[in-house]
């Protein structure tokens, strides 16, 4: 285990100043999480357009480096892109996270791959999964229109 | 036994964890083993097993023996007047537990209240949600002052003529503070209300006197006192052991059992259905006996010179926040560094072996009074020394260069 790995510069600096904080008034879909554990908690608003084009997105929420950099790359990651290449991506990166060595989605481009690779160093902390997934898992209930809060312990 | 040679004593320390020294600072969530409290499960286990209470082969009997011993040692050790009112749980949870849901059966109905502290861990407070949830209740939180302490005046401002049981955190998890629980009973009993005093923290650090308290119940929690998980004591006055319906039904409990009707054992095998844990009842004995060998009052100085140190050494470290300051304190300090979160602090502590705890410690009222969604909190035992809070220290700087503070 490295420190290194999991505090590289890139999740210090979304750690530290997030993209996308806060709250935008003509979202259409929103979900709320939380991790139990720790009280870290998130909730994530986006816009669909017509086209199901993820127009705008942004999240709420308060946690540690890893959960807050994790959300920030996510919703920069994601505005733009259609409801199901989000889904994919998500979808890949859990993966990513829990097992995979790479992610393995042609929607990403490489440099937005190598980002989100960056979250792939709490693979060797089992205990700060959770941090990393959280605000992925509520962008789903989002997405979902679930009114379920999510927490990270299910 | 010197208690500043203490740490041979514990296997734990033997070996290097993750190539580092362990620096175990997390005993306000599960204290270390000494090796004597290890060895007598395995002993039991493979020399002296046997069901307790009910064989009358020499192995049943010899085991009743040694759990019956430990009811004894318990109860010298909290100075309780009959041995009968010590009584094996799982943990102070479930001591709790027993409590809120049999005086809760009993004595509370609509409209009552039950008071408690901001301080309280939730297993002093989810119990008693239950009755709100059951019995439509109230919950009354008496408030912390801004030192993290909860005086007796506070207690005092939320005591009604509807207040039916107090129940309090002997030591906080988070602040630290000691709460005046004697005065506390003094003035509770003057309005003939019974106080349940959650014990977690304070049994394994404070010199205990139930007879000098007088509280009505006091929650004990083992595993916080060099003892095995799985075993816990309830200790309340016997008038209320006898006056209170049984927890859980069972074997053991019952005194005749017929089609038509059940008639209860005798105390304290009232409160003990099933199979307890047998094993961890008889090495928690050896941790009464580690304690008193010790001395409570050593353990006690012991701690003191560490909190004292700590405080003092964390206090100069810049951008560390220390969370309360009560007067009277135990050898918790719950803190926060300006910009890094505590589950970042507790990652990167622990790759230098320093083990902290951090999140809400299960106190999420008191984490929302103090507007924290979490701290990062170092908690002593027997076994710390300066060292540990200098590496303690280290390992905090180290944190800050890596979030370029």
């Amino acid at each position: 285990m490295d420190l290194k790995d999991l505090y590289q510069e890139i999740i210090l600096d979304h750690g530290k100043n997030p993209r996308n904080l806060g709250k935008f008034d003509n979202y259409n879909k929103d979900a709320k999480g939380n991790n139990p554990l720790c009280g870290d908690n998130v909730h994530v608003y986006l816009r669909l357009n017509e086209n199901k084009k993820v127009e705008d997105i942004a999240f709420e929420g308060h946690g540690c480096a890893i959960s807050m950099a994790s959300a920030s790359i996510m919703t920069d990651m994601v505005r733009g892109k259609e409801e199901k290449e989000v889904k994919e991506i998500v979808t890949d990166f859990l993966g990513m996270i829990k097992e995979k060595d790479s992610l393995d989605t042609n929607i990403l481009k490489e440099d937005e791959k190598t980002k989100l690779m960056s979250l792939s160093g709490v693979k060797q902390y089992p205990m700060r999964v959770k941090c990393a997934t959280l605000s992925w898992h509520t962008l789903t209930s989002a997405l979902d229109n679930s009114d379920q809060i999510i927490k990270t312990e299910d | 036994m010197n208690i500043h040679d203490i740490k041979k004593e514990f296997p734990i320390f033997d070996d290097k964890i993750q190539n580092n020294d362990l620096v175990y600072l997390d005993s306000a969530n599960s204290s270390q083993k000494p090796r004597i409290v290890v060895d007598r499960i395995y002993d039991f286990y493979t020399k002296e097993f046997s069901n307790v209470g009910r064989s009358v082969h020499y192995l049943a009997v010899a085991a009743t023996n040694l759990y019956e011993q430990t009811r004894v040692s318990v109860q010298k050790y909290i100075n309780a007047k009959d041995r009968d009112e010590i009584v094996f749980t799982k943990g102070a949870t479930e001591a709790i537990n027993l409590v809120a849901n049999t005086f809760g059966q009993k004595y509370l109905s609509e409209g009552d209240e039950v008071l408690l502290t901001e301080l309280e861990h939730h297993s002093n407070y989810v119990p008693w949600h239950f009755l709100r949830k059951a019995k439509n209740i109230k919950i009354e939180f008496a408030e912390i002052n801004d030192d993290g302490e909860v005086t007796l005046e506070a207690i005092e401002k939320k005591i009604t003529n509807k207040t039916k049981i107090i129940s309090v955190s002997h030591l906080s998890n988070v602040t630290g503070a000691i709460l005046p629980i004697k005065e506390i009973v003094q003035l509770a009993h003057s309005k003939n209300i019974p106080v349940l005093i959650d014990g977690c923290q304070g049994a394994p650090h404070l010199k205990l006197d139930m007879q000098d308290i007088d509280c009505d119940f006091y929650a004990i929690s083992g595993h916080k006192m060099y003892g095995p998980t799985g075993i816990g004591v309830l200790y309340a006055k016997k008038k209320w052991l006898e006056d209170l319906p049984p927890y859980q039904g069972g074997g053991g409990m019952i005194n005749e059992v017929k089609k038509e009707g059940i008639t209860y054992g005798e105390l304290p095998n009232k409160y003990e259905a099933g199979t307890m844990a047998t094993a961890q009842v008889i090495a928690f004995n050896e941790s009464i006996k580690f304690m008193e060998k010790i001395g409570i009052q050593n353990i006690e100085k012991h701690e003191k010179e560490l909190l004292d140190y700590g405080l003092e050494k964390l206090r100069k470290n810049n951008s560390v926040n220390i969370i309360g300051n009560p007067k009277e304190k135990g050898g918790v300090i719950s803190f926060t560094i300006e910009g890094v979160h505590p589950h970042d602090i507790a990652t990167i502590l622990d790759e230098d072996g320093v083990a902290i705890r951090a999140g809400h410690h299960c106190c999420q009222i008191l984490h929302d009074k103090l507007n924290l969604p979490a701290t990062a909190r170092a908690s002593f035992g027997v076994y710390n020394t300066k060292d540990d809070i200098d590496k303690l220290d280290e390992a905090i700087n180290k944190c800050k260069k890596i979030f370029n503070l």
